[in-house]
């Protein structure tokens, strides 16, 4: 409707995709757009933090320890004198690229495997999934914690990397499985079934047909992946195996601020607000992009 | 029914075999070892303490020893806690743990199942827009960050509660709350579903038309039909809230299963992380295959061969 109303000196046929209907009806969900405004308007505070702060994450002055939030700090100082809103803005940058980055790894392995999985059947269906299984019985904190544990102690330990990597090697488990699910029922359509008769090999019919009619549930999993991987993060830092300081993260700060608790609570509810708010963020994205997703929706 | 049963018992102990091996692999794999301290021990206290504790044998004989030993209820020696065997480790903070999950579990069907059942049955009413939006809320905060909230609330500013510790009544509220949130959202949600679901069948329109009274036609058709769907999730759930503590214990420091884990991978203690990892995974595999028996005998339909 927006569409037609916007261009009434030039009548045009109204042009239905799935991805054109999709974008309209998640513009209509309020919820959805909140969300999206809130993960785009962090990004760019992100992205900008240095021109928004004059003090750096690791900055420390020793004559503006703990101090309550005022014009000089924002947001007050923590036990080293460093500036809560520089932290927590650079923070966002640690929490953002842990949930983007992640699920790269996660779309890198789980998307390939599923797909395999799916098309080919069978015997190398049977071995990938037994695999997959035994990863899906594996706690998935429990395993992300073992792993950052391992990888502590190496060359790249609590660097930012680590975290991508063991999120990612852990999280891939469920989009394998989607897509698995995904391809079993769409290759038994009859529009795959005619891209055969015509010739089309398995990797065309996949890359062509399979993988584009998949991704919509992929994407909503995606969305629904990313807090999980920025809360995995947060946990563990918060329990000493996630960045090393001086590098920002509302995990982190979350712990510095847990001694403090009764003297100074704001440097612990900045951080957990900032936290609550980006999950929520992504829950209602999420929530809004499986409703413009569901084709059953479509009319 | 019974080959079913066999089959996923046998399936359960190949995949908690693997999972003690990846453990296995992974602890070995991890810098530095159990005798690290601030100042270098003699490298021959060192060979002392390898020797006494078997760390000095070949991997895949030090984790067979470490089988062996399970299959007789024996988790091994703790490095970190002088002499003590895992398995009472563990068992002193079993009860801890079990107790806060089962509480939780309780409390969020109790609070997630009334809530979705009076929401579908006034659909696009104030109380549904507000169950949906609470348990979209507080399925998508985690219960850590619940939990930093209700403490600077309910501790910090209004003196209620204490903030961690375990013994008390007081002390056992907030991180029960906080457990119980994600599920009762989860649970509000797929019951509120299921019902609008039920609600819809023939069989409720029959039952109405045969003239039976409403209430008769919600606690006999709908309710129990709509509870089908709940019982699948309760088991993942039962699961997140077994595993889910750990951060939650670290939080409100009770020294349940999941603190013991956390300082036991600090401290390196092998046999602490190991039998923590088994008991996690015993747990949640038990827990899905009850849960799965549990499901065929609520729901006739539903056979396994």
């Amino acid at each position: 409707m927006a569409v037609a109303s916007q261009s009434i000196a030039v009548p045009v046929r109204a042009h239905h995709t799935l991805w054109g209907d999709a974008i309209v009806r998640l513009r209509r969900n309020k919820l959805a757009m909140a969300g999206l405004a809130f993960i785009i308007l962090l990004s760019v505070v992100a992205i900008l933090a240095p021109l928004l702060t004059p003090y750096g994450f690791a900055d420390q002055n020793y004559n503006d320890i703990l101090q309550g939030p005022s014009w000089k700090h924002l947001l007050g100082t923590d036990q080293l004198g460093r500036d809560t809103f520089a932290r927590l803005i650079y923070g966002a940058r640690t929490s953002l690229s842990v949930g983007i980055f992640t699920q790269f790894i996660v779309l890198c392995i789980g998307l390939p495997l599923g797909a395999i999985a799916g098309y080919a059947g069978g015997r190398t269906d049977n071995f990938i999934m037994r695999f997959v299984d035994v990863m899906y019985a594996f706690p998935d904190l429990l395993l992300v914690i073992l792993l950052s544990s391992v990888f502590y102690g190496t060359k790249f330990g609590g660097s930012i990397y680590m975290l991508f990597l063991a999120i990612g090697l852990v999280a891939w488990v469920n989009i394998s499985r989607l897509v698995r699910g995904q391809i079993l029922s769409l290759k038994t359509r009859d529009f795959v079934s005619a891209a055969r008769a015509m010739g089309g090999m398995g990797r065309y019919i996949t890359w062509r047909h399979l993988l584009p009619n998949a991704l919509g549930p992929v994407i909503v999993s995606v969305t629904f992946n990313i807090p999980r991987a920025i809360f995995t993060e947060a946990a563990l830092s918060y329990i000493g195996i996630g960045v090393k300081p001086p590098t920002p993260s509302w995990g982190a700060m979350i712990q510095d601020g847990f001694n403090l608790i009764f003297a100074k609570p704001y440097m612990l509810l900045f951080p957990a607000i900032a936290l609550a708010l980006l999950m929520l963020s992504f829950t209602f994205l999420g929530d809004g992009l499986r409703d413009a997703l569901d084709p059953k929706l479509r009319r | 029914m019974f080959r079913y049963i066999v089959k996923r018992f046998l399936w359960l102990l190949l995949v908690l075999v693997v999972v003690l091996l990846i453990t296995f692999i992974l602890m070995h794999l991890v810098p530095g070892g159990p005798w690290d301290r601030e100042k270098a021990l003699a490298p021959k206290v060192v060979a002392a303490l390898n020797k006494r504790y078997g760390l000095d044998k070949p991997l895949w004989e030090q984790f067979v020893k470490y089988m062996w030993g399970i299959l007789h209820g024996d988790l091994g020696t703790s490095y970190s806690y002088a002499d003590r065997n895992v398995t009472s480790i563990l068992l002193q903070g079993l009860p801890k743990t079990a107790t806060l999950g089962i509480l939780a579990f309780v409390f969020a069907q109790a609070i997630g199942i009334p809530f979705g059942m009076a929401a579908a049955l006034k659909q696009n009413t104030a109380v549904d827009y507000a169950s949906v939006l609470f348990s979209t809320i507080f399925a998508s905060i985690p219960g850590f960050v619940l939990g930093i909230l209700l403490m600077i609330l309910l501790s910090v500013v209004l003196h209620w509660l204490p903030t961690s510790g375990w013994g008390s009544p007081q002390q056992i509220i907030m991180p029960v709350i906080c457990l119980a949130a994600l599920p009762a959202a989860q649970s509000a949600r797929i019951t509120r579903a299921s019902t609008l679901d039920v609600m819809r069948q023939d069989y409720v329109r029959t039952a109405r038309s045969k003239g039976l009274q409403e209430n008769v036609v919600r606690v006999r058709h709908i309710f129990r039909n709509s509870l089908i769907p709940v019982v699948t999730v309760a088991g993942p759930e039962l699961a997140n809230l077994v595993t889910g503590s750990f951060i939650i214990e670290n939080l409100f420091a009770i020294p349940g299963v999941g603190r013991l884990f956390v300082q036991g991978i600090g401290a390196r203690d092998y046999s602490l992380i190991m039998g923590g990892v088994l008991f996690y995974a015993f747990t949640i595999a038990i827990l899905n295959l009850a849960v799965d028996l549990l499901y065929a005998a609520i729901d006739p339909r539903i056979r396994y061969d």
